[in-house]
């Protein structure tokens, strides 16, 4: 009697696994699928390039703010961690190109995704989630105006665009509060930092690759928010899951592209 | 071209394993106003949303305007819904955009008018529900009547053939309910139009209808003018039209003997 209580238990737990897989796996269709829609009726969308601008709008220029003031203790951060070390070495001239290599290759990337999923990740879920429950989204439909077309491409295009436009500003204030504090504060050489970071600095192995990262980030944080509006329950409770998931999902998602970009970089 | 607008024949719909509609028949001719009632979850909105192509029925076929709905492709069912227009329970306005913005949605996305006409027509569409003084208003700023009545604008902004109202009366105010019953009646007079109303507001449907189906247990229970059925002696409509608490469908939810219920330790 016991043991076939615990065959019965475990074959429970065993389906409720196996539930969950199926269930994780349709959902990725099912967002993998909105991704193809996405990008067949971006041609529809980019007649309409108004829609996308109204959208960077929304979702860059108003990241900006999160993204200057964070970038900017950031690398006054970088600066003085960065010094305490080098120093140890003799080499505190070399703070210039520690600040801006560390901007360009990955903290500039990375922090933005992870700012932008919860600036404008959220922003995106929670707006269409609502417009999903409050039946705005069946309206559309209803209208003969694909929503997929109006709604869903301007936003993805708007994050795409907007990503690597804002990693390139976080880099560039990062840098400059590096050197407020590595310069006019610790007392480093105005000149060697600018040249080390000048000579150190490759154009397509550092900064091109920086901004393939934040593409890549723009492209994965856009369609994870996008989905997961798009998916919820429309409910508040499910609205606000949605919005969780983007934070979670977008981060994770983030910071594994990261290595397996970097792993690529690193080999080419 | 055909008398009836809309056909609806031996038509069968279920989701989950449930069976919701099973073998439905109903004509929708042009002109008139046909309701649609019964219980809530008999799937009446469902109904709805099968006229609209935006679900596909298990068995049968629903005809608009003589072509079946289910068999058009994307092109084909966004041509049909062309010819509809549709108020949803709630109004389902695009919270971002103006009352006037509203209105002209359609317009701006499915045609190439001026914005010079474009403002002419809102204008009179606005007039005709009584609100062009609102035009400058946002949904927020709206009361649910006045809400109801912008989308009802919106539904007929390019003039359709079949207006459908999903609960049109839903939690309006006696005065509210009273100025969206005289609407949907003069309007559907003044285009020439043919209106579905979803709805189990007895007095207001029977006032403006022409013809009403009863849906009950998946079947049409009982059809037939507004006269008909308040004479009607068949004990669902009977206690339907005359809100009796008690009848075929029973006040009390099937459940457990009551004394045996209170005497046990545990609910079920």
């Amino acid at each position: 009697m016991m043991q076939s209580n615990l065959l019965t238990i475990i074959a429970n737990k065993l389906r409720g696994v196996g539930h969950r897989m199926i269930e994780r796996t349709w959902r990725l269709g099912v967002g993998a699928r909105l991704f193809g829609l996405a990008i067949v009726y971006s041609g529809e969308s980019f007649k309409r390039f108004n829609l996308t601008l109204r959208e960077i709008y929304f979702t860059g220029v108003m990241s900006l703010l999160i993204i200057v003031v964070s970038a900017f203790f950031v690398g006054m951060v970088l600066a003085l961690q960065g010094y305490n070390t080098l120093q140890k070495y003799g080499s505190s001239e070399a703070i210039g190109v520690l600040v801006a290599l560390a901007l360009v290759r990955e903290l500039g990337p990375v922090v933005t995704a992870l700012l932008f999923a919860g600036r404008a990740g959220t922003a995106i879920t929670a707006e269409i989630g609502l417009m999903k429950a409050t039946e705005q989204l069946s309206a559309m439909e209803m209208m003969a105006v694909n929503p997929i077309a109006r709604v869903i491409a301007p936003r993805f295009w708007a994050g795409v665009i907007s990503m690597p436009i804002l990693a390139t500003i976080f880099s560039m204030v990062g840098i400059l509060g590096g050197y407020l504090v590595a310069v006019p504060l610790i007392g480093v050489d105005d000149g060697a930092f600018w040249s080390q970071m000048q000579a150190n600095v490759d154009f397509r192995l550092d900064i091109v690759n920086g901004l393939i990262k934040s593409l890549v980030f723009g492209v994965a944080c856009t369609m994870i928010a996008l989905f997961e509006g798009f998916d919820a329950p429309p409910t508040a409770e499910g609205v606000s899951r949605a919005t969780t998931r983007t934070v979670v999902i977008s981060s994770l998602t983030v910071l594994a592209l990261d290595f397996v970009l970097t792993s690529f970089m690193m080999v080419v | 071209m055909t008398t009836n607008i809309v056909e609806i024949d031996q038509l069968s719909f279920g989701y989950k394993g449930r069976l919701l509609h099973q073998g439905i028949n109903m004509v929708f001719p042009r002109g008139k106003v046909v309701a649609i009632m019964g219980g809530s979850g008999s799937g009446k909105t469902t109904l709805l949303r099968l006229i609209g192509g935006q679900i596909k029925p298990s068995k049968g076929e629903v005809r608009v305007a003589g072509e079946v709905v289910h068999q058009q492709d994307r092109d084909g069912i966004y041509k049909l819904r062309r010819k509809m227009g549709m108020l949803f329970q709630h109004g389902a306005l695009f919270t971002d955009l103006s009352v006037f913005d509203n209105v002209a949605f359609p317009m701006r996305e499915l045609t190439d008018l001026p914005e010079s006409m474009i403002r002419d027509l809102v204008l009179m569409k606005l007039n005709a529900v009584g609100l062009r003084g609102a035009h400058q208003f946002m949904p927020t700023e709206l009361s649910g009547g006045m809400a109801r009545r912008v989308a009802l604008a919106r539904a007929i902004a390019l003039d359709p053939e079949i207006i459908m109202y999903d609960e049109p009366f839903a939690g309006l105010d006696p005065i509210s309910m009273g100025v969206i019953c005289g609407l949907i009646r003069s309007l559907n007079d003044a285009l020439g139009a043919t209106s579905i109303i979803v709805s189990h507001d007895v007095k207001e449907t029977f006032l403006i209808a022409d013809y009403v189906y009863f849906v009950a247990d998946g079947v049409v229970a009982a059809e037939g003018t507004p006269n008909d059925l308040m004479q009607s002696t068949l004990p669902f409509v009977h206690q339907f039209v005359h809100g009796e608490k008690d009848g075929p469908v029973p006040f009390h939810y099937p459940a457990a003997n009551y004394q045996s219920e209170l005497l046990s330790q545990q609910v079920d």
